[in-house]
């Protein structure tokens, strides 16, 4: 399976997911930088975090106009997995893949620690390795991590079963501690926790892994089926 | 068209306006001398700025000159923009810490972030990947709402510069003493990595090759930023807001990158940092290095307003350029280069044979002066010194043990104090683990970063206790150098070199100069004994409000190479039934303690605490080679609050509780909160317990980590203190946040 990093000026976990596909799940993987005009020959599309265009305007905001965006439209319409982690995640919101927005956190402040998430839908093709339920360990470092929506939005995520992650307790006033959610068919994921930060025990937790290795899996058996 | 309304040479000479710019008549006579000619008022700008302390070390060239700067693995010492040590491999380690505290002490948020972008491009200057950022600051303490203020900015300052660059900030110090009220101290310091192959130097070399202009617009901001940090801060120090400089790491992210593309490229004949002085320092010194000269046309220099006069051009310390020469005809590449980060590349002049830096202006010569005059003709002073009375007074006093009837009340009042709180609001704050290298996150003794590629890792620290420093200079230079490398030690990591940013009041008081003097000599006995060279640093006088200094701040940034991952230790227990081990005697020694601080209503009194540099190195050496053959568990310095202190950290965060007893020929409070130097805590499974002893002799086995979470330190059958680990963890934890919700 061979992976794009999406590369906008200011993004600074390109390297942190590079590392995570290439060393630790094992993949292909490119870096992209954000004028590319064609991502047909990827398998899969990494939005990492960062401060592209240095957060200015709002986040993410200017890097959704990036020209790689009409390429990422295309690529989540073909049903490609696509991941967007902190700032990633910003960016798919501001360009519509996934609904809600971002507040700062409750707190005012930027937040680097590791948290603990529940497993709450475990039938996506970026959680199918974890346990419904199951608790992991998965760092955050964010300033604008605080899930915001609409009252109907949020009643369609719970009925579409779209929240996959929650945060096991309120760590930046998330609505109803929303961590990371899908679009309705199941390809687009954002998250605000790093799960490539969470690869390796000697860096404090490997159980980001099972998310990158439930995408390889999903792959593997959908190019089965197709072939 | 301000260019009409500058003085003329009879005026700047006649009406003394180079005083303005910080210049003393004698200095001003010797530039008039070097020209032949009085200088216009771009030149005079040009000598005043360049022979400011903050770029010139003219009053502390005589001291820096005592340390040792060279070792088998030093491949750049000081006079670069950062020093390198090689690390094995073909790779060496880069790293310099500099201060920003004077436009921190105005505009905390601007100061501190600007501090941070400064030594990072120190660091990639010189053509290395900054992968990790350390700070050490000092603050009054945490009652007044000002200071708080300044607290709070300075933290978000470094955190929202190095967040938003990706430089993951993993370590650090942070005191609180009242003599810091007015003045803060911030130090940011950068560690980068490197191929030998990739170094840089800051030279222009070449006759005829181009030089190019990088990065952000040149603006008005921060005309004289250097000068302005040579002076002591007053309240008139508000209205020089315009001397702090406003940062924009967005732009820094860009210029990081496309500088390690281009230091790649074999166009790159030199580079530097735009930092302090800004175009003036780095094409003088650029220059000067390499025995040339330069000439730049100021027309071309991309401008961020009009109007700009060649003297604001050259003052100017806009952020986020650098200056470039390359090989003559390749322009055009390395523009292209720039354009895929959206940046700027303007070629403004070229290398010269004739040593002079040439200014031309509007087809004009506006400056001529020799590039060696500004970079390395500054006067030099030999400042006057003094033994305080204060220092002998306290010399005369005998080691006294403070009387302490609650050992339990005073260990959490200790644990309260915000020096020794946890700093988690601190460093919570900041992303340490981007770029995903850190094996040790910030709260142990050293920070740790693995080298990616290979089994290696990097540790580093800071470290200064002021207050024994300013008791005796001379021993507390020392301590902060040995506490910096027990920090590394504790961590696995063989302490490599230093890096240091001298913190002192106005040298132009005697007794301050006196304690320059006395903490370099410590601490240059301190390097050759731990065989840790100076490879570069930054010195900051004049911290001063209205007329009282800061307490003596040479902060030590201390590097160490782990050679293997295994090696990695941390200061936490591991598990129940590992055994508690002290390295060290104790004596009753409570000058600059804690204990005394606490008791004293912040004043401290006395003689600092003794330190035997040999028995130092041999503790050092044992443990480090206990650390390496796999016996220890966890490893900690006994460092302020003493041994109940350093214990209690060991238990916090693990669940595990401690059983402890202290020997019987010693005094209860000074078995518990003596600051007595050289002393380590270490735990030891039971089945390495043998070949522990074996290496580390003079280890005391004191007692044994519980399931239980209980913290139990008896003297024979007597219990002195008993304390549940959680009750002492939520004050430590809880202490810096709740001193900043209270009211002032």
């Amino acid at each position: 399976m061979k992976f794009a990093v999406i590369v906008f000026p200011g993004s600074n976990c390109d390297v942190d997911m590079f590392h995570a596909v290439k060393d630790e799940l094992g993949e292909e993987v490119d870096f992209v930088w954000h004028d590319a005009d064609d991502l047909s020959s990827y398998d899969g599309i990494l939005l990492p975090g960062g401060f592209s265009y240095g957060d200015y305007l709002r986040s993410g905001a200017i890097a959704h106009l990036s020209k790689v965006m009409n390429e990422v439209k295309k690529a989540a319409e073909a049903g490609k997995p696509i991941l967007g982690v902190c700032n990633g995640f910003q960016i798919l919101l501001e360009s519509g893949l996934l609904p809600g927005a971002m507040l700062r956190n409750k707190n005012l402040k930027f937040i680097c620690k590791q948290v603990e998430l529940k497993v709450e839908n475990n039938e996506t093709m970026f959680s199918s390795l974890y346990k419904k339920g199951e608790t992991i360990t998965v760092p955050i470092a964010h300033g604008e991590g605080n899930y915001y929506c609409d009252e109907q939005t949020l009643k369609k995520l719970q009925e579409n079963n779209q929240i996959v992650f929650a945060y096991g307790e309120d760590v930046n006033g998330s609505l109803i501690d929303i961590a990371g959610i899908v679009n309705e068919k199941g390809n687009v994921l954002g998250m605000m926790p790093h799960p490539e930060r969470a690869v390796d025990e000697l860096l404090g937790s490997a159980d980001g892994l099972k998310l990158f290795q439930s995408i390889v899996k999903h792959w593997r058996e959908s190019h089965v089926v197709n072939a | 068209m301000s260019l009409m309304l500058e003085p003329n040479t009879s005026q700047i000479k006649e009406k003394k306006i180079y005083r303005e710019m910080g210049m003393t008549d004698e200095e001003f006579a010797k530039a008039e001398q070097i020209l032949g000619r009085t200088p216009n008022y771009t030149e005079t700008g040009l000598f005043s700025v360049m022979w400011s302390e903050h770029c010139s070390y003219k009053n502390s060239k005589p001291v820096l000159r005592k340390f040792p700067v060279t070792g088998e693995r030093v491949l750049q010492g000081p006079g670069e923009g950062a020093g390198i040590v090689d690390i094995g491999d073909e790779q060496a380690v880069v790293f310099k810490i500099e201060s920003h505290n004077h436009p921190s002490a105005i505009e905390p948020y601007q100061g501190a972030a600007t501090g941070v972008g400064g030594i990072i491009r120190d660091v990639f200057s010189m053509g290395a990947r900054p992968v990790a950022m350390l700070n050490s600051l000092r603050f009054g303490e945490l009652q007044s709402s000002r200071v708080k203020y300044l607290f709070e900015e300075v933290v978000a300052g470094i955190a929202g510069y190095g967040n938003c660059i990706g430089i993951p900030t993993v370590g650090g110090e942070i005191q609180f003493d009242h003599t810091y009220e007015g003045n803060p101290l911030v130090n940011a310091m950068c560690v980068g990595l490197i191929d030998h192959k990739d170094i840089q130097k800051g030279q222009a070399k070449g006759i005829g090759n181009t030089v190019m202009y990088v990065g952000a617009k040149t603006g008005r901001d921060g005309i004289h930023g250097a000068t302005f940090a040579s002076e002591e801060l007053s309240e008139e120090s508000e209205e020089k807001r315009p001397a702090v400089q406003v940062g924009d790491p967005f732009m820094e992210k860009l210029l990081l990158e496309a500088c390690l593309e281009l230091v790649k490229n074999d166009a790159l004949v030199g580079i530097q940092d735009m930092g302090a002085a800004g175009l003036t320092s780095s094409s003088a010194e650029m220059a000067s290095k390499a025995g040339s000269g330069i000439e730049m046309n100021l027309d071309f220099v991309p401008q961020r307003e009009t109007g700009m006069t060649p003297y604001e051009m050259m003052l100017s310390e806009s952020q986020e350029r650098m200056l470039i020469v390359i090989k003559k005809g390749r322009e055009k590449e390395i523009e292209e280069l720039f354009a895929k980060y959206g940046l700027e590349a303007a070629s403004i002049g070229r290398v010269t044979d004739d040593s002079m830096l040439r200014l031309i202006h509007q087809g004009e010569v506006v400056a001529e002066v020799p590039a060696d005059a500004l970079a390395e003709d500054a006067p030099v002073y030999y400042k006057p010194s003094e033994e305080p009375a204060y220092y002998r007074e306290y010399q005369a006093m005998a080691q006294e043990t403070p009387q302490v009837e609650d050992f339990k009340a005073t260990l959490i009042q200790l644990l309260s104090q915000p020096t020794i709180a946890s700093k988690e609001w601190v460093y919570g704050q900041y992303d340490y683990q981007v770029r995903t290298n850190t094996v040790v996150t910030p709260g142990s003794d050293a920070a740790v970063i693995r080298v990616r590629g290979t089994n290696k890792a990097l540790a580093m620290t800071t470290d200064c206790n002021s207050r024994y420093i300013y008791l005796d200079p001379e021993t507390g230079g020392k301590i902060a150098v040995a506490e910096a490398a027990r920090n590394i030690v504790c961590s696995g990591g063989e302490p490599l070199a230093i890096t240091d940013c001298l913190n002192f009041g106005s040298p132009e008081n005697p007794e301050i100069f006196w304690q320059l003097e006395k903490s370099t000599d410590g601490m240059s006995e301190a390097c050759r004994v731990l065989s840790t060279p100076v490879i570069g640093g930054n010195v900051s006088l004049y911290n001063e409000t209205n007329g009282t200094a800061v307490y003596p701040t040479p902060v030590v940034g201390m590097v160490g190479l782990i050679k293997d991952l295994s090696h990695v230790t941390t200061q936490s227990f591991k598990q129940a039934g590992d055994l508690i081990y002290v390295i060290g005697e104790t004596a009753a020694e409570f000058g600059g303690s804690e204990l005394q601080k606490l008791l004293n209503g912040g004043e401290i009194f006395g003689k600092a605490p003794a330190l035997d540099l040999a028995v130092e190195e041999k503790r050092q050496a044992a443990l480090l080679q206990a650390i390496q053959a796999g016996t220890v568990q966890s490893a900690h310095d006994v460092a302020e609050g003493g041994f109940a202190v350093a214990l209690a950290e060991k238990a916090f965060g693990t669940g595990l509780g401690a059983n402890v007893s202290v020997t019987e020929n010693i005094d209860q409070t000074a078995a518990l909160f003596s600051e007595t130097q050289s002393r380590f805590i270490v735990t030891v499974s039971k089945e390495n317990q043998e070949s522990f002893e074996s290496i580390v002799a003079d280890a005391k086995l004191v007692g044994e980590v519980t399931t239980e979470a209980s913290f139990i330190v008896k003297q024979q059958s007597e219990l002195i203190i008993q304390a549940e680990v959680n009750e002492l963890e939520d004050i430590w934890k809880g202490a810096i946040p709740c001193l900043l919700k209270s009211e002032a």
